[in-house]
């Protein structure tokens, strides 16, 4: 209440001094004099004595912003009502004067007074909110007095007021870059605030400003670890990416000695992590096995794993992807798994955040399929998907198929041919040969049912089909010449350009094996080649080519005619492949020493395709992120470093005590005074103190204390386990000590956490009445 | 992160756009309205689409895209979770988000969109916080201002932001203090040709209305809480509580929300309420089609299976559908082939029915597919998966409030392969 008061008196103060200011300026009408026409009815109530006029007229100016309208004739008649005593119509000249004041840069001037004297307020939230304005006028005249107000802001006393200090910095940076290096100075000084409000949007600074200085991230870096939990969702995010990338620069590949170790055999379930290595020469392998000392995990590392891990189960999905490709990137191959059950459940919510984690699934198929097989029916398509998801799901499935649940999966792809969805239809048969390309045993099924669908009355399938079974049929032609025969017979019938292409191909390349349908297609095709498409007319060319060196002796003339054709076309490849063609197969006098290996050339046995998924190496880009999901580098993206080789000093973490005890004493006497509930919140007007979270640390800090040191030990465990040499267990027990110490360590605990001892005893007595009232609650709602 | 935001309908006119940053001509929105045009059906727009200058992300919720221009590398989720939000909170303080209604509320709309986002990153999405600082507009405060000249916008400053329980507002007051409770279940089926199950997930969520004065400190226990196998939580809930005890322990925002959402774990077996007989066919040459559909109830513990509604997209071939339904009314529309019939409740005595022939395009040929059909429907006061809550007890509050709870189940993606 006393802050509303407080307010209002404030802006009565501001606005009798403002009034007689720019009331009646003649220049604010003159200047604009012909625009002024056109909103002269806006213009007058903007000037008269009542509020509610006043609001009336911002109130459509601003529904004119909303729908693109210019306004901004009405600058000067509108900036003059910035100190205005009404809050809404104060607010709505805001989101005027943000939105014009790059435009009237002069005019835009006049109001910065109002913001000034705000800044200066007792209260916080006008202070923030007059901060907040300010920062956001694109005038560059203004730099310094931003910038002397954000760094007065990064040392208020009220948290909230902080917050919005790191909220101007990239404002500020984006106005003008030769403000950085100050600006990092106010940036180094947030950072090490203790409060989670501050924490998000500080660190949203960070990465806009100086991504690279990732130095000035060591000494904050277990604060945030532990603050993490209580930030809000969106800073959370923000958090969890940069930290993501830190941990990449300063802890050991916790995977390294299993990839090194399970070289062989193995490399074909666990992909690509093995594959990387692949290419080290044995030897080198051997070397660095041998020289390598068992891998110990740092317990920064540690501990961030450990503090992320409870947000999977946010209900932000934004947090849920970024926990997930932390774990991705940073966790052993051990701990992964617990990402998939929270992104399954992702794929429950609308359908846009389905097709962005269904992107990252499949990537993350590729390298740990282990990881969401027993997930599968999850990715089971239904009808009512949009195609898009359904394409996104066949992938994941794709990937997942494995010997054991191939059955399963090709009975799952046969309800799907006969979707309606024909573009689904045509991924559906793409996805089947990628399956008999990479599982063996079901080659010769796949290809069956293939064929079968050759005789589908639509086309495209029919032309999809002809397309994966000419790549199948390359890996072992000699056992299916029946199927190339059939094939043959298509060409008849088939339209689609693609498909005729790649009969026309197949029979090129076996012609051997159908000597004779092979020349007959080539009749056929000689007749239609004027009406053919470009694509078609190549391997038109290239079947009369390979006929000609094989079966000179029924072709020749044939071939002499389609290359006469060919010549005369009027798309220029051909005619260039026509020429070539016959350069090289044609003897001629003046022949090149190309002709002798006219053969070699183009009868050269051609390895199979692999059918690769457009997913695979996806993965050098940060998961979640945008460019992830198109693929290509976006502006700002800020690539995710390899592990280093040698752990850096993980020293530089440690931070000091003493700002510890001075404190907790502090809060320890505040805690006797005011008995307060559990996690008060009305700190609001008492005054800027220390912030409500410091205090409420030391308020669960017993509770909390018994819990961090059951959570060290249970970690002490885990990392003796894998430890071997004495020197570096004492060394982290030294890490451990120091990092106990920290006092946020108990705000972890905070809100998430056990409930204090205090409201534990009110707990019990409470029980015993409420005993009484238990079977009452549960009767159903009447309504 | 968020440059800027454009509202289109689904006639592709831009009715609203909002700059948080310098602003961006909305020239940038043909690229997306290229990408429109490419894709058949409204839901098959990509939801990021990369430009020269800019990336677009957008949504699509009742039928308006909500466009989001982007300039630099920011994790697309963070963005269509953002834009969802801003959907809810329209819904919130509108009742519909339609273009209607926000064209009608610009206003309000404008000032939310201030308060939700600054210089581009998110600044208050609870709806707590945003109602302290917006007043939601209803018909009596609208003429109240008419006539008063007061305005929507909060009068207090928003304490919500400083506190430590953001979610919460501060000095709440009722007179009735309530707190209630609906379990509701979806559960999701694919039943294949045979009548087989090939999935069958039981997704819940927990959402409460709870007023009550003060800052109650609630805990809520199940009496059989390993059915829950992957949870979510609204922040309020301690996580470390439901980690060691499995009871959730919270203080709740006011009024509506969302407290947990879970997944019932998958080595239940899943009772599948009711039952499909079907029998769809196209012969050859003739230019009929049968089609006979019966349904009934099936492990409904003794429940009525209520609101039920069939649909299926027929195939592209059928030009028209006579059919008589035993019960409820049916609609075929001949445009997007799509059936519905409107069962209402089952008799598990006289089982509804829907019979008859489909007539196909005179000497097209026999449609290769046979069509889907989805099931929707409600049973009340039974959550499937057999979850139950044992008590709620409030702490931190003297009065005594009223409890209650309710339990429903719902059909989710419930599809019947034929």
């Amino acid at each position: 209440m006393s802050a509303s008061s407080a307010f209002s008196d404030e802006k009565g103060g501001s606005s009798s001094v403002g009034e007689p200011e720019y009331g009646h300026d003649p220049a604010s009408g003159g200047i604009f004099s012909s625009d002024y026409k056109r909103h002269d009815d806006l213009k007058e109530m903007l000037d008269s004595n009542k509020d509610s006029l006043k609001l009336e007229a911002m109130k459509r100016i601003v529904a004119m912003i909303a729908r693109g309208k210019n306004t901004s004739d009405l600058f000067p008649a509108v900036v003059k009502n910035v100190a205005c005593k009404n809050i809404e119509v104060k607010k709505l000249v805001y989101v005027y004067l943000v939105r014009y004041a790059e435009e009237q840069q002069d005019l835009a001037l006049l109001s910065i007074s109002t913001f000034q004297r705000g800044l200066k307020d007792p209260n916080q939230l006008i202070r923030a909110s007059a901060l907040r304005v300010l920062s956001s006028i694109r005038v560059t005249i203004i730099v310094p007095i931003m910038m002397l107000a954000i760094k007065e802001a990064a040392s208020d006393m009220s948290p909230y007021v902080r917050k919005t200090a790191a909220h101007a910095i990239p404002k500020l940076y984006s106005l003008d870059p030769e403000q950085k290096d100050q600006l990092i100075e106010v940036i180094e000084k947030l950072l090490a605030d203790k409060t989670t409000l501050v924490a998000g949007s500080v660190v949203m600074a960070f990465e806009e400003v100086c991504p690279e200085r990732i130095d000035l991230i060591h000494k904050n870096y277990r604060k945030l670890c532990n603050l993490l939990v209580d930030v809000e969702e969106w800073g959370q995010v923000v958090i969890i990416n940069m930290l993501t990338r830190y941990a990449r620069t300063q802890f050991l590949n916790p995977n390294l000695n299993e990839c090194l170790l399970e070289e062989g055999g193995e490399s074909t379930f666990y992909g690509s992590d093995a594959d990387q290595d692949e290419d080290e020469d044995e030897d080198k392998k051997d070397e660095a096995l041998s020289k390598r000392k068992p891998y110990v995990m740092d317990p920064d590392h540690r501990l961030l794993l450990r503090n992320t891990k409870p947000l999977l189960q946010s209900r932000n999905a934004a947090v849920v992807m970024a926990v997930a490709q932390l774990y991705f990137h940073l966790a052993p191959k051990a701990e992964v798994g617990v990402i998939a059950k929270a992104l399954v459940r992702l794929l429950r919510s609308h359908s846009e955040v389905q097709y962005v984690v269904l992107q990252n699934v499949a990537t993350m198929t590729i390298k740990r399929r282990g990881m969401f097989e027993p997930y599968l029916k999850s990715f089971y398509i239904r009808s009512t998907d949009p195609t898009q998801i359904k394409v996104l799901k066949l992938e994941v499935l794709t990937n997942l198929a494995s010997e054991t649940n191939i059955s399963t999966i090709l009975r799952e792809f046969q309800t799907y041919i006969k979707s309606m969805d024909k573009d689904f239809v045509a991924a559906t048969i793409q996805a089947i040969g990628r399956c008999a390309t990479h599982i063996g045993e079901v080659r010769d099924t796949c290809l069956n049912g293939l064929v079968q669908l050759l005789s589908n009355r639509d086309e495209l399938v029919v032309a999809e089909s002809v397309v994966v079974i000419k790549k199948l049929l390359q890996m072992q032609p000699e056992k299916h010449s029946d199927i190339i025969k059939h094939m043959a017979k298509l060409t008849d019938n088939i339209q689609v350009p693609m498909a005729r292409a790649s009969i026309l191909w197949l029979i090129g390349e076996y012609c051997e094996h159908v000597p004779k349908i092979a020349p007959d297609v080539l009749r056929k095709m000689a007749k239609t080649f004027t009406n053919e498409e470009d694509i078609v007319k190549l391997q038109i060319i290239n079947l009369a080519a390979k006929l000609y060196l094989t079966n000179s002796k029924q072709t020749k003339l044939l071939t002499q005619y389609v290359l006469n054709l060919a010549k005369y076309d009027q798309n220029y490849d051909i005619r260039d492949r026509a020429r070539f063609i016959r350069q090289l197969i044609v003897p001629t006098d003046k022949c090149g020493a190309l002709s002798k290996y006219a053969k070699k050339l183009i009868l050269a046995l051609k390895p199979a395709p692999i059918l690769e998924s457009p997913f695979k190496d996806r993965d050098h880009f940060q998961l979640g992120s945008l460019s992830h999901l198109l693929n290509t580098k976006a502006g700002g993206y800020q690539e995710l470093p390899d592990w280093p080789q040698d752990a850096p000093d993980p020293s530089v973490r440690n931070v000091e005590v003493p700002e510890w005890t001075k404190c907790s004493s502090r809060e320890k006497r505040k805690e006797k005074k005011v008995e307060k509930p559990f996690y008060s919140d009305s700190e609001g007007e008492s005054g800027p103190t220390e912030s409500a979270d410091s205090e409420s640390d030391s308020a669960s800090s017993s509770a909390s204390g018994s819990e961090q040191s059951g959570s060290g030990s249970e970690e002490s465990e885990e990392s003796e386990e894998r430890s071997d040499s004495d020197e570096e267990e004492e060394e982290e027990a030294k890490k451990r000590k120091t990092q106990k110490k920290e006092p946020i360590e108990a705000l972890a605990n905070l809100r998430r956490g056990t409930c204090p001892s205090r409201s534990l005893t009110t707990t019990r007595t409470a029980r015993q009445t409420a005993a009484n009232q238990s079977l009452r609650i549960l009767s159903p709602r009447q309504r | 992160m968020i440059h800027s935001l454009f509202l289109v309908n689904s006639s592709g006119d831009i009715f609203l756009e909002k700059h948080w940053k310098s602003v961006v001509s909305r020239s940038v929105c043909d690229y997306f309205f290229e990408a429109q045009e490419r894709a058949t059906e409204p839901e098959n727009v990509p939801p990021v689409i990369p430009t020269p200058h800019h990336y677009l992300i957008s949504v699509l919720r009742h039928r308006i895209y909500f466009v989001a221009v982007i300039q630099s590398e920011v994790p697309p989720l963070f963005v269509i979770e953002f834009l969802h939000r801003v959907v809810d909170t329209f819904q919130d303080y509108f009742g519909v988000c339609t273009e209607a209604a926000i064209k009608d509320n610009v206003v309000v709309v404008y000032e939310l969109l201030e308060e939700m986002l600054d210089n581009g990153f998110p600044l208050a999405t609870e709806s707590n916080i945003l109602k302290e600082l917006i007043k939601p507009p209803t018909i009596l405060r609208t003429m109240v201002n008419t006539i008063t000249g007061s305005t929507n916008v909060g009068e207090q400053l928003p304490t919500g932001q400083l506190s430590v329980v953001p979610w919460r507002r501060t000095g709440v007051k009722y007179t009735n203090n309530e707190a209630y409770f609906d379990v509701v279940e979806e559960i999701d089926v694919i039943i294949d040709k045979s009548g087989s199950t090939i999935t069958a997930e039981i997704q819940g969520v927990i959402d409460a209305c709870v007023k009550l004065t003060g800052m109650p400190d609630l805990t809520l226990s199940f009496m059989n809480p390993r059915l829950l196998d992957d949870v979510s939580f609204h922040p309020c809930v301690r996580f470390k509580r439901w980690e060691a005890e499995r009871i959730l322990s919270f203080i709740p925002p006011d009024g509506n929300f969302r407290l947990l959402s879970y997944h019932v774990s998958s080595q239940n077996l899943v009772a599948i309420p009711v039952y499909v007989k079907h029998n769809i066919t196209f012969r050859e040459g003739s230019s009929q089609g049968r089609f006979d559909l019966t349904l009934g109830p099936k492990q409904t513990m003794g429940k009525g299976v209520e609101a039920v509604l069939v649909s299926s997209q027929l195939p592209r071939g059928v030009l028209n559908a006579n059919l008589s339904a035993s019960q409820g009314t049916y609609t075929f529309d001949p445009v997007t082939k799509m059936l519905t019939w409107d069962v209402g409740k089952i008799n598990p005595q006289k089982l509804p029915s829907l019979k008859g022939s489909m007539s196909l395009q005179a000497g097209a040929s026999k449609p290769d597919e046979n069509p889907s059909i989805n099931i929707q429907f409600k049973i009340q006061q039974m959550a499937i998966s057999g979850l139950k809550v044992n008590r709620l007890d409030m702490y931190g509050e003297k009065y005594k409030p009223f409890k209650g709870i309710k339990y429903m189940t719902k059909a989710g993606k419930f599809q019947v392969r034929t």
